[in-house]
């Protein structure tokens, strides 16, 4: 798979109307987190659920918050999409990434890898997992989504897409 | 001093246009009978993340004093958010902890605050100023004082377990409208 500048992508995030950036980090997006660091645009958070409180605030506030997650995260984070971001409808993006994807992973990211985009299906998230050609419109299509349900939206970041 | 007690006299001592958020349980309920007003967020959830929120609403909003209304059970529930907060320093929050040693909303199960104090947690954390009050007289002159210094401050007051049943009624506002009613008066939409 081809992979897709992190530079470029922060850049269709800014143009998306995406201003804050929190989160918990995977090497799946270690480059994505490296540019916002270097564009001094990136809030390091200790916890998934935490980093969903933080962009709740930002987005009280007026922002249009990304949360930055491996979906080992997703499990400790689904208590505030539930009880505080469905419910109040705070939208929110997720760049969760994909660790057991096609059950090529550790053992301890297996679980998580086989259930993910049900567990997001569950939790009524609209989510898509794009490859390089469709990231940018990806990108477009979570703005928009979030805009008109005011819901979070989780783009899934699988091995390869950026490193 | 009970909950209600203590948020009889820090919600007067607050800025009017602060911005308050209120964790949920019973912490919500009491300060919603103590005064709302349109820059008032109520938790009805997400145990232990009012903290968070308000760093949110503190960073984005730097111009804005931002009040976090917490509890001992919430705090104890995400105490990474005590590092965050110090970590990030915005100079415009204050994080008020009313501690009772329990879990009053689901019956009063004991916490731990008994052993691990809460003010040292945010000292040791890095907050600007912490505080510890524990009677009503200076009540009201510690959160003066912690308004008129640069946060994040932290004020840890010691209230006893009130009386059986809730302090006030469920928030009557629904969480969304909450939402839209907070951004409003932030201008936000």
């Amino acid at each position: 798979m081809a992979v897709f500048p992190a530079d470029r992508f922060v850049d269709r995030l800014r143009r998306a109307g995406f201003d804050f950036f929190t989160g918990v980090p995977c090497s799946l997006v270690g480059p994505v987190i490296a540019e916002l660091e270097r564009r001094s645009a990136y809030f390091p958070e200790t916890r998934e659920d935490a980093a969903l409180g933080v962009a709740a605030g930002a987005y009280l506030a007026g922002r249009l918050p990304v949360v930055v997650l491996q979906n080992s995260g997703l499990g400790v984070s689904l208590n505030a999409l539930g009880s505080l971001h469905i419910l109040y409808e705070i939208p929110c993006l997720l760049l969760v990434t994909w660790r057991g994807f096609e059950g090529k992973d550790a053992p301890e990211h297996l679980v998580m890898g086989r259930v993910l985009p049900r567990l997001l299906d569950l939790f009524e998230i609209p989510h898509r997992a794009p490859d390089a050609a469709a990231l940018e419109a990806d990108v477009a299509w979570a703005a928009a989504e979030m805009r008109r349900t005011r819901k979070p939206v989780a783009l899934i970041v699988k091995p390869g897409l950026f490193v | 001093m009970t909950l209600s007690d203590a948020l009889a006299i820090v919600i007067p001592a607050l800025p009017a246009d602060a911005v308050r958020v209120h964790a949920n349980g019973y912490v919500s309920r009491a300060g919603f009978a103590a005064g709302d007003h349109d820059g008032c967020f109520y938790m009805i959830g997400s145990m232990g993340l009012a903290s968070s929120i308000g760093l949110g609403l503190a960073l984005a909003r730097p111009e804005r004093r931002v009040v976090v209304l917490d509890g001992d059970g919430n705090v104890l529930m995400n105490p990474g958010a005590l590092a965050s907060i110090a970590a990030a320093a915005p100079a415009n929050l204050l994080h008020v902890c009313f501690d009772n040693r329990a879990h009053a909303s689901t019956g009063g199960q004991r916490t731990i605050s008994d052993r691990v104090p809460l003010d040292g947690l945010a000292r040791a954390a890095g907050y600007r100023a912490v505080e510890r009050v524990g009677d009503a007289a200076a009540l009201g002159a510690a959160v003066a004082r912690l308004v008129a210094v640069p946060g994040p401050a932290f004020l840890h007051v010691r209230i006893a377990l009130g009386p059986p049943g809730a302090p006030g009624v469920r928030i009557p506002h629904a969480p969304a409208a909450m939402t839209a009613r907070l951004r409003r008066t932030l201008g936000a939409s």
